[in-house]
Formats: structure tokens, C-alpha cells, sequence
């Protein structure tokens, strides 16, 4: 009955199209990869907050993460991997969407009962997540060129300082070494992190991206719940608040950072 | 006898499915605070014919908010957005006099328009003929008590048969999402003893034909909750959700 | 004309087994070459069409709605009868049968509503296989009401929406067998006339009501589950499509037409709140229960009240006329829906009527809400009231409902046998469109229950004799020149219709005809009267076809022509119905008759004269039909008056 590409339950060819040709099955493909950046999400959020924490806690951190070597490449992989596919069936559920309502109303949104034209139009987060999406996209490129790739020209102090972007940052007395440590230098994330802030652009626009990436979380986490089918009457308003809860916590724990930098509260 | 109002109507007007369409303007003078909305359009209607003009096409049946036929949006909003109320029940005093009223036909690609504000909606009858049914051959079934069903899955059941299959939720998504529609269904169904032997079967079916009906996919705006004449909660897409990916699961794992 | 019942003989209750028994069976193997058609998806016709094609006929199914789902079916509200005594309180087939009969004032076939009564128990079952959430007890069992003043608890129901549940139920078997290739399908699409062939019924000519395209279908046999007339009277509480024409076409083709006068006129309605209305609306009668019926005494207080200027709580207990209470003190408020709906007539006829245009009642809950408090009233009528503010505006918490009757039902219809078939061979006649189960008033909850049991169990039976005695090689070609001939006829009436492009809409007429049928054929008939109308009716006929405005074309929707095409219908069909009030001289059921009523002003019912079902005959155009009388035997049911004292 089944056309099975091996015998492994999940494999077959129909659990696949169930899976990635339908509707609901791409709902759950986005879904479950946004839970997944949900927690690279509050990973990162808990190793940032580290610098609160002095520059040796948060470099020693980024060592180890480092150090994992080939782990690290598998963790990154599959971060993309979570990326990749959640990009693109927010792509494809978009373009679908489009077609399937291609004439817009010429009426403007008015109720008769008018109070009740918020709950009509659905609230702004909703309508707006393929775009909160893609320049959170693009702004996490920027954020790996500028702490990953470490890319000089896009740091605002490139110019300031002496040699590349990388030997500024490495070579410079702020560098903690720890005894036995040879080989290729560490980075000096807490200062990478400092000098990156210091720039008013920089910080500006990481807020304004965080604050996209909550909003973007405030929707997308109670949409995550719905559309892998958690919600039902009795949690349903649970894993609303849940959600707008733990993006307002998110949002607040990222912006302390470059706040801190830029009130000098992190030097 | 209620006040009179008198008012600018916008419609769109379109006379065939090939025909590009416009949107054109009627006066609606001295219209009783007391008519429905479709009155109001029948009013307008007559007299557009005694004009020798051809009248608004729009569709309604019951006109007691059961039917599901008329399907229109006023002021942008499916059904004209009074809670819990189809355009057939909407009356006029919810308006104010001088008001200009725009009217339009439900917009969807998987719902193209016949006429004026009449569109074709048999893409959910399709969806029902894909698996929204229970396989009992009149005459062969068991004594109706039986089966004895928990009265709060019964009613639960029938907070989601309610639905009047009007289309106002795929009318008012911005995505023109039939997922409501669906989920009311495929919730229903699975939620009585009787239709669990094809529960897997329907939920797949029946999200497979949506699919190909060329609906949009559920983005959870709430919108259309929000203009559900029946006012069917959007906790049942999410049971569809549950109830698809269970399907999946015992596709797999039961051969 | 041939009025053969073919009732079975034996014992009442075993009629039925013994003609399924009698019945000839189509062999399995041939059932497929068979073609059906039904017209109409209904509960009758939607559980018919699932049926057979379960059976294995090829079904082709019409509807003139945009989807098999919106049939006005849907729009009942209270429940569904079976005598399933579940309830443990002495109900039975005998009493439901009993109750109908006695119900129907004694002008239905005996032997029909037995059976009606034997299938009903299967209805439910039926419904709960196909996942109808019927309201349950905690235990999981299915709960039951007493309504219309049954003596049992014999009603089930889904919410207040137990016509919605059984259609979408219906509608599930029917979408079932769509998608198996079983039923072909064709919705928004009207039925204009039927062919015959040799005397038999062997198809339709339809128009797609979005081309206009006027095609032929060929069958064995035709089916028909149109519903009912109730828009002749242009308001009613029908949908605003309901028509006559399936039936009124049958009928110039030679079917009888029987009883057209039982109209059934609720009690219970929102009342008209002006020219502008389109159709009424229905409140269940559950209302009646806990609501009190009055009107002010003195005409000149409902003056003032209809002006606007007192407020029906100044007026004093004294002042006010509680007249159902006074003039039927065991029964109350609770009297039958005809006695109930005279009664208003009578006291907003006396200038008691409390609404601008004088015919509305009040129906009180203040003594309820007094009694029960607000929240349990809500509880128990919440929707009602929520929807009665939705239409009036108006809170009926705090002042009074207003109420008036309204046409809702029709007891007659094209005339049928036992085995529902009409006197014309090969075509059947189920539900509302037929005349056989509800006399001349129907039970409340029992419409449901006819539709279902005529689709569902009795005529996939029946209808297999006809198709055993024809055989299967029978489907006439729709080359052939009879279907020609009718498709001539429904184009050329069509040309016509659009050709005469006077100065009236096809509502003005229709508007004006039911006014004429309301006043002389409504809630109460007189002879002057309905010859009054039969003057009227043949001058507004001929006014039409001279004067009247369809914009547009055939090509396209054009829902003017659809209208007018049914207002022609209900023109020639509104006479129909006063020439059969006007021949039966009695009171009996939905028909009252001034003229024979008894000094307390009650119907009086003529049994040695009229107990017989009339049947017309169509004889062409310019000549009157013709009544035929099918004479009503009563071997279980002894025949008494009514009496509500």
C-alpha cells in the first residue's frame, strides 16, 4: 500500500509528502524549527549574559565553545539547517497564501461593532511575520559578520584601530590566557563585545532587531503551540501569555547588554 | 417602524467570471432602521429594476442566519462584523445616517466570483466529499443508545457541527485560509465514538483536497474567529493540527 | 384519474413488513444500470439520494442552492419524534402513530403514519451513526424533550438546531456518495419541468442557474423532495427560494395535487416590521412554555401602545387580557399552533394588536422571569431572546416579546400511494413536497421525522418495485421528441418571461399575490372571500405576463428571471389553493373555515363530508381542474373533536 523508500517507520515516501507537500505538514516544519531557534535562542541569550559575569567567565565560555571542534560544526549545521528550512516554508507558505487571496478589499476595516475591529484584523505581529522574519534574517547574517567572521568593515570602529579586525581584537592587553594555552589565540569576546556596542549604530540597530526578533517570538511561539496542536480551550490562553511572557524576558535579557556598554555599566 | 437613513452604496460589481469587474454607486434613500441588510440590497434592487437596470447579485436563502448562503463584506469585513451574526442578520440601525457602505463578494482564489457578490464555493463541498463523512450505510447501524457518547464530547462536538459552512473565515483571512472551516469538521467527527475508525483517513483526506482547493495556510491571525457567524473557536484548527500530525504518525506506524 | 392508495392489507401493524416482503427486489447486479433522479437535497431528498446510490442506482441530484447543505431542512429548530421510549414513559409506535393521527384532525392516511411512526425508531439510530451530536444525559444516552404539548418525551435535539445536524448528517452519506462517483451532483441548478414519457416519469429539464444553459436528463424514474408552498404567501418563514415550481409543473403535467389548501401557520413568528420585509422569522414554540400570551383589553390602550405612547409594563393586570389562559384554561398558553394563531388573528382583528401595524401579540416572560429569576430564563431561552434582539432591537427581558403567525408549513402536496409514488408512474414524491402523513396539521418535531423516513427507509424500498416492474433497459433517449417538446416550452416561457419588459418588478407581484392569499386564505377562510380571490387572482396573473420587468438576459445569473419563473408558478398555484379551500366546506387543522365553526368559535370539522383527501387535476389552462377524492378510512383511530377547554 505504502511506497517505502526503506523500512524505517517515518521514512516513507507518503510520511514525507504528509510532511513537506501539505499544508499542515509545513506548519509543523515551521513550527518545530522555530522551537528549535526558540532555544539556540535562549542559549545564546544565557551565554551573552555571561559578560555581566566579568570578561573571564564569558571568554572562558567561548573557548570551551570553541574548543568543541567538529560538535560545533554539527551544532552550526544544524542551526542552519533549522534556519534553512524556516526560511523556506515561511516562503512557501507565503507565496501560497498570496495566490490564494490575490485580490485585496477596497473596503477599509469597519465593523459594525467597532471595538471589535482589532480582533477582525489580527494583531500586527501576526500580519507582519514573513517581514519581521527576513530582516531578523538579515540582521543575523550582519551579527555573524560582525562577531563571527569577524568582517572589518562593517564594525563602525574598522579604520580607528591598527591591522585587521581580528589581530585588533586578539592582540590586544585585554586578552586573558590562561596557562598551557597554545596554539591559535582565543578571541576576546567581552571586549569584542564592549567595543561593539560602543558604537551607537551598532547598538541601535541590535535593538532594533531584538525588539523585531521578540515581536516576531510573541506571535510565533503561541503559533507554535497552535499549529503542532498544544492548544485547546484550557491552555490555550496559558501558552499565550507563555509567549508573550517569555519574549518580553527575552527581549529584556539581549538589550541589557549593549544598555549596559553604552551606560558604561560594562566597561 | 424604525428611522430613516439614507446612504452611499459602493458594490462591486462584476458580471461574469471572465469579466474584469468595477465597483459601482447606488444611493440607498430612506431606508428603515428596521431592514436587514439584505433588505436594504432588495430595496436598492427594486429599485434598480423598475430603472431598467440589472439589480445586485448576491445570494441568501434562509435569512435567519442557519443557511450559510449570503456571504458578503461590508466595510471590509465578512458578514459586516456584528458578533456572531451573518449579513442576513445584521440590521440596519447598526448604521449611521450619510454613511457610505462598501460591499464586496468574498475574496478567495479557491472561491471564484459568478456574479456580482455570488461566488462559488463548492470547493467545501468537495473537501466534505474527500472524507468529511462517517461510512454508515443507511439501515445497517446499531441502536443510537448503543453507543453511549460523554455529554461533554457531545457538546463539544456540536460547538464545532455548528458550523454554517458560509465561509466568512476564509472570506475575512488574509490568507483565505479554509482551515476553520476544516478544522469544525474534522473536530466533530473525531470527537464522537462513531467516527473513529476512519478518524486518521478523514483528517487526511480531507486537509489533502483543501490543499488542492488552493486555500491559503493558517497563520493564526484569529481573524477568521473573530467573523465567525457561529462564533467557532480557533482551539479547533488546533486540534486539526493534533489531528493530522496523529494521522501521520498512525499511518506509519500501523502497517 | 386512478386514486389507488395501494395500502397493504393485514393488520396495521404488520402493513409494512408485509409489503417490503410483497415488494419486488432489483437485482444487485442490475441496480447499476438504473439511473435516478432527485430532485431537491433536502432531508428527503438528500437521504434518498445517499440511499439508493448505497443501493447501487446511478443518482443524479439537483439543487438550486450554491451547495446540497443549505436546504431549508436546516432550518428547523426544535427536534425530531421517535418513538423510541427511551424514556421510559409509555411511549410507543402505537401512540406516536395515534398522537399524528389525531394531530392531522383525521385527514391523513392511517396506514402511512403508522409507518411513519415504525421507521422513526430507525431515523434516530441512523443519525447517531453518522456522528449527529444529539443532545445526551451525563451517562452518554441520548436525552430527550416533550414538546408541543406531547404528553411524552419523545422529541430529540440537537441544541436549537436539530434541522442543521440532521441535514449536515444527511449531507455527509450524500457527499459520501458523490465522491464515490454514485451521485452525480449539479447544484445551483432548478428543476423547470418534467418529461414523460408514455405516460411515465422519465426525467427533467433544468436550467444552470449561472449560464442559463436548459439541459435534458434522462432517467427510470424522478424523484421528487422539493419541499413545500409556504412562499406563496410571500412571507413566511421559508427561505427566500423555496418554491413551487417542481411541484406545480408535475401537476400541469398531470400529477394530482392534493390538500393544497393545509397550510400550516405558526404561532410563534417576529412580527412584520414593514414593507420592506423579506420573509419571517420562526421562535421556537418552546417559548410558549413559560411565556404568557395577552393583548390590553381596550382597544384604545393598544392604540396608545401602537403610537408609542405607553410602555406595555404601565399597563395594569386588569387592563390586560391574558385571552389564551382565559378561553382555554386547561391548556393554557399551550393550546395547539392553529388555535394559538386564530387567536391572535381574532384579537388583532379587534384592534388589540400591540405592534405600528396592528398584528402583534405580546408573549410575557415577567412573571417567568419573576418566578425563575432572569439567569435561569436565560439559560433556557438565551438564544431566543439574543436573536429576537438581533431582528426588533428590542430587550426582551425587559419589556414583552412581541409576536405574530406566520406561514411555515405545508401539509399539502402533490398527491401520492402508498408507496409514495404519484398517480403519474415513475414519479415519486417524498418530504414536504408530498401531501401524506400530517393531514391538515402538522405535529411539532415531525417534519424532520417525515423527510428522513421517506428518504432513508421508505421509498429506496419502494422504489424498487417501479424500477423492477419497468426494467433496466427502459431510460428513454434525451434525443427523444417528448424531451424536445418540453424543452421547447421551458425555453419559450423563458423568452417570454424576459420579452415582456413592463414597468413591475417580479417582487411587487409576488408581494401583492401573497397578500391576497394571506388575507383570503390565511389563518381563516370564508367563502365570500376566497371568491373574492379567485376574482383577484387571474386579473394580477394577466397583469404580470403584460406588465412585468426582467433586466438582463437568460445567459448568465440572472436571479429576476429565477424569481419570476417561480412567482409565474405561485400565481396559477395560489388559485389552486383557494379553489380547494373553497370546496372544503369544514374546519379541520390548519383550515378554518368561518362558516363552520362551533358558538365558541372553534373549528368544526365535517367527517361525514369530508373526511377524503382532494386531489386536483390539472385541465389546461383555461379550464378549472378537476377534484378527485381519495376517501379516508379510519380502522385504529376513532375520530373525535379536538377540544383544548
Amino acid at each position: 500500500m505504502k511506497a517505502k523508500i526503506c523500512a524505517i517507520p517515518f521514512l516513507s515516501m507518503d510520511f514525507i509528502k504528509g510532511i513537506f507537500s501539505t499544508s499542515l505538514g509545513r506548519k509543523y516544519i515551521m513550527a518545530i524549527t522555530g522551537a528549535g531557534l526558540f532555544g539556540f535562542i535562549i542559549a545564546h541569550l544565557i551565554g551573552n549574559l555571561l559578560v555581566f559575569a566579568g570578561p573571564e567567565a564569558i571568554n572562558t565560555y567561548a573557548k570551551k565553545l570553541h574548543d568543541l571542534g567538529p560538535l560545533l560544526w554539527v551544532a552550526r549545521l544544524g542551526l542552519l539547517g533549522m534556519v534553512g528550512l524556516h526560511i523556506w516554508s515561511a516562503i512557501k507558505l507565503t507565496t501560497e497564501n498570496r495566490e490564494a487571496r490575490a485580490v485585496p478589499y477596497e473596503g477599509e476595516v469597519a465593523p459594525v461593532d467597532n471595538h471589535r475591529r482589532d480582533e477582525i484584523i489580527s494583531n500586527f505581529a501576526a500580519r507582519t511575520m514573513i517581514y519581521s522574519g527576513l530582516i531578523i534574517a538579515a540582521f543575523a547574517f550582519y551579527h555573524l559578520a560582525h562577531y563571527t567572521w569577524k568582517v572589518p568593515q562593517i564594525n563602525g570602529v574598522a579604520g580607528e584601530v591598527e591591522g585587521d579586525f581580528e589581530t585588533y581584537y586578539v592582540a590586544d592587553d585585554m586578552v586573558t590566557r590562561k596557562e598551557g594555552q597554545e596554539g591559535e589565540d582565543p578571541a576576546d569576546v567581552y571586549r569584542m563585545v564592549v567595543i561593539g556596542f560602543k558604537v551607537p549604530w551598532v547598538s541601535g540597530f541590535y535593538l532594533v532587531a531584538i525588539g523585531l526578533l521578540c515581536f516576531h517570538l510573541s506571535h510565533g511561539l503561541s503559533a507554535m503551540f497552535q499549529s503542532l496542536g498544544f492548544k485547546n480551550k484550557k491552555h490555550g490562553p496559558l501558552l499565550d501569555k507563555f509567549a508573550i511572557g517569555s519574549s518580553v524576558l527575552i527581549f529584556l535579557g539581549y538589550i541589557s547588554i549593549p544598555i549596559s556598554v553604552l551606560l558604561e555599566v560594562i566597561k | 417602524m424604525g428611522k430613516d437613513l439614507n446612504l452611499k452604496l459602493k458594490v462591486w460589481r462584476q458580471d461574469n467570471a471572465d469579466d474584469h469587474g468595477r465597483f459601482e454607486e447606488y444611493g440607498a434613500n430612506g431606508i428603515d432602521t428596521d431592514m436587514s441588510f439584505l433588505e436594504m440590497l432588495d430595496v436598492v434592487n427594486e429599485g434598480l429594476i423598475e430603472d431598467d437596470r440589472e439589480p445586485i447579485a448576491f445570494d441568501s436563502d434562509c435569512r435567519e442566519g442557519i443557511c450559510g448562503t449570503c456571504s458578503m463584506v461590508i466595510n471590509g469585513v465578512a458578514h459586516g462584523g456584528q458578533k456572531g451574526t451573518t449579513a442576513c442578520q445584521l440590521h440596519m440601525r447598526h448604521f449611521s445616517d450619510g454613511a457610505t457602505i462598501t460591499i464586496e463578494p468574498w475574496r478567495a482564489t479557491a472561491f471564484p466570483v459568478h456574479r456580482d457578490l455570488v461566488v462559488d464555493r463548492t470547493a467545501f463541498d468537495r473537501i466534505q466529499q474527500a472524507g468529511g463523512f462517517i461510512s454508515v450505510r443507511t439501515g445497517s447501524v446499531p441502536d443510537a443508545n448503543a453507543t453511549p457518547v460523554p455529554k461533554d464530547d457531545s457538546d463539544l462536538a456540536m460547538d464545532a457541527a455548528q458550523c454554517i459552512g458560509c465561509g466568512a473565515c476564509v472570506a475575512s483571512c488574509k490568507n483565505a485560509s479554509a482551515m476553520l472551516f476544516v478544522a469544525a469538521k474534522v473536530s466533530h467527527l473525531s470527537l464522537v465514538p462513531q467516527g473513529q475508525p476512519e478518524r486518521e483517513r478523514r483528517a487526511l483526506a480531507m486537509v489533502e483536497q483543501m490543499d488542492k482547493e488552493g486555500f491559503g495556510n493558517c497563520t493564526v491571525t484569529g481573524s477568521c474567529e473573530a467573523v465567525c457567524p457561529k462564533e467557532i473557536p480557533l482551539d479547533f484548527i488546533a486540534r486539526m493540527n493534533r489531528e493530522y500530525g496523529r494521522a501521520l504518525i498512525k499511518r506509519e506506524t500501523s502497517s | 384519474m386512478n386514486l389507488d392508495a395501494k395500502i397493504p392489507t393485514g393488520s396495521m401493524a404488520q402493513k409494512w413488513d408485509k409489503h417490503r416482503f410483497d415488494l419486488k427486489l432489483v437485482n444487485p447486479a442490475n441496480k447499476r444500470k438504473y439511473e435516478v433522479i432527485v430532485v431537491g437535497s433536502g432531508l428527503a431528498g438528500a437521504s434518498a439520494a445517499a440511499s439508493m446510490a448505497e443501493l447501487g442506482y446511478n443518482v443524479k441530484c439537483f439543487c438550486y442552492q450554491d451547495s446540497p447543505r443549505r436546504a431549508h431542512s436546516i432550518a428547523a429548530q426544535g427536534g425530531i419524534n421517535a418513538a423510541k421510549n427511551y424514556q421510559n414513559d409509555g411511549d410507543s409506535v402505537y401512540r406516536l402513530f395515534y398522537d399524528t393521527v389525531k394531530g392531522g384532525d383525521y385527514r391523513s392516511r392511517e396506514a402511512n403514519v403508522y409507518r411513519l411512526a415504525q421507521v422513526s425508531v430507525d431515523i434516530i439510530d441512523q443519525c447517531a451513526a453518522q456522528g449527529v451530536p444529539f443532545a445526551r444525559e451525563y451517562g452518554g444516552l441520548l436525552a430527550n424533550r416533550s414538546f408541543g404539548g406531547a404528553q411524552v418525551s419523545r422529541t430529540f435535539y440537537a441544541r436549537g438546531q436539530t434541522g442543521q445536524q440532521l441535514l449536515l448528517g444527511a449531507y455527509s452519506s450524500l457527499c459520501r456518495q458523490i465522491g464515490l462517483g454514485k451521485v452525480q451532483m449539479f447544484p445551483r441548478t432548478e428543476m423547470l419541468d418534467v418529461v414523460l414519457i408514455d405516460g411515465h416519469a422519465k426525467g427533467v429539464i433544468v436550467r444552470d442557474m449561472v449560464t442559463g444553459e436548459i439541459s435534458r436528463h434522462s432517467a427510470h424514474t424522478v424523484v421528487l423532495a422539493t419541499g413545500g408552498y409556504g412562499n406563496v404567501f410571500y412571507l413566511s418563514t421559508n427561505a427566500m427560494g423555496c418554491n413551487v415550481t417542481a411541484t406545480h409543473r408535475a401537476y400541469k403535467r398531470g400529477a394530482a395535487f392534493a390538500n393544497p389548501c393545509y397550510t400550516q401557520i405558526h404561532p410563534t413568528c417576529i412580527p412584520v416590521s414593514g414593507d420592506h420585509q423579506s420573509k419571517l422569522t420562526l421562535m421556537s414554540e418552546s417559548l410558549r412554555n413559560d411565556g404568557r400570551v395577552w393583548v390590553p383589553k381596550s382597544q384604545d390602550v393598544a392604540e396608545k401602545i401602537r403610537r408609542g405612547e405607553i410602555n406595555p409594563s404601565g399597563i395594569a393586570e386588569v387592563d390586560r387580557d391574558y385571552y389564551l389562559e382565559r378561553k382555554y384554561p386547561s391548556f393554557g398558553n399551550l393550546v395547539p399552533r392553529d388555535v394559538a394563531s386564530r387567536n391572535a388573528k381574532e384579537a388583532c382583528d379587534e384592534g388589540r394588536g400591540v405592534v405600528g401595524s396592528g398584528l402583534g401579540v405580546y408573549l410575557d416572560f415577567a412573571d417567568a422571569i419573576g418566578r425563575m429569576g432572569e439567569d435561569v430564563v436565560r439559560e433556557r431561552y438565551g438564544n431566543l431572546f439574543d436573536m429576537y434582539e438581533k431582528i426588533t432591537g428590542s430587550n426582551a427581558y425587559q419589556n414583552p416579546m412581541t409576536i405574530y403567525p406566520a406561514v411555515h408549513y405545508t401539509m399539502g402536496g402533490l398527491w401520492v400511494d402508498y408507496n409514495l409514488m404519484s398517480n403519474i408512474p415513475g414519479l415519486f414524491v417524498i418530504g414536504e413536497a408530498n401531501f401524506s402523513d400530517h393531514g391538515a396539521n402538522r405535529l411539532g418535531a415531525s417534519a424532520l421525522m417525515q423527510g428522513l423516513a421517506d428518504g432513508y427507509f421508505v421509498l429506496p424500498y419502494t422504489i424498487g418495485q417501479y424500477l423492477a416492474e419497468i426494467g433496466p433497459d427502459e431510460r428513454p433517449s434525451e434525443a427523444s421528441s417528448e424531451f424536445g417538446g418540453v424543452e421547447e416550452s421551458v425555453k419559450s416561457r423563458i423568452d417570454k418571461l424576459l420579452s415582456i419588459k413592463g414597468k413591475r418588478t417580479p417582487t411587487s407581484f409576488h408581494r401583492e399575490l401573497g397578500q391576497i392569499i394571506w388575507d383570503k386564505c390565511g389563518m381563516s377562510r370564508s367563502e365570500s372571500g376566497l371568491n373574492e380571490a379567485l376574482e383577484k387572482l387571474p386579473a394580477l396573473r394577466q397583469e404580470f405576463w403584460e406588465n412585468l420587468n426582467v433586466p438582463g438576459e437568460n445567459g448568465s445569473l440572472n436571479q429576476s428571471l429565477e424569481l419570476a419563473g417561480r412567482v409565474a408558478d405561485f400565481l396559477e398555484f395560489g388559485e389552486l389553493m383557494c379553489r380547494d379551500a373553497l370546496q372544503r366546506e369544514e374546519s379541520c387543522g390548519g383550515h378554518f373555515r368561518e362558516e363552520h365553526q362551533t358558538e365558541e368559535g372553534e373549528a368544526k370539522r365535517d367527517d361525514e363530508n369530508f373526511s377524503f383527501v382532494g386531489a386536483w387535476e390539472y385541465k389546461g389552462a383555461d379550464s378549472t381542474p378537476q377534484i378527485h377524492k381519495e376517501e379516508l378510512t379510519y380502522e385504529e383511530v376513532k375520530m373525535t373533536q379536538r377540544s383544548y377547554k
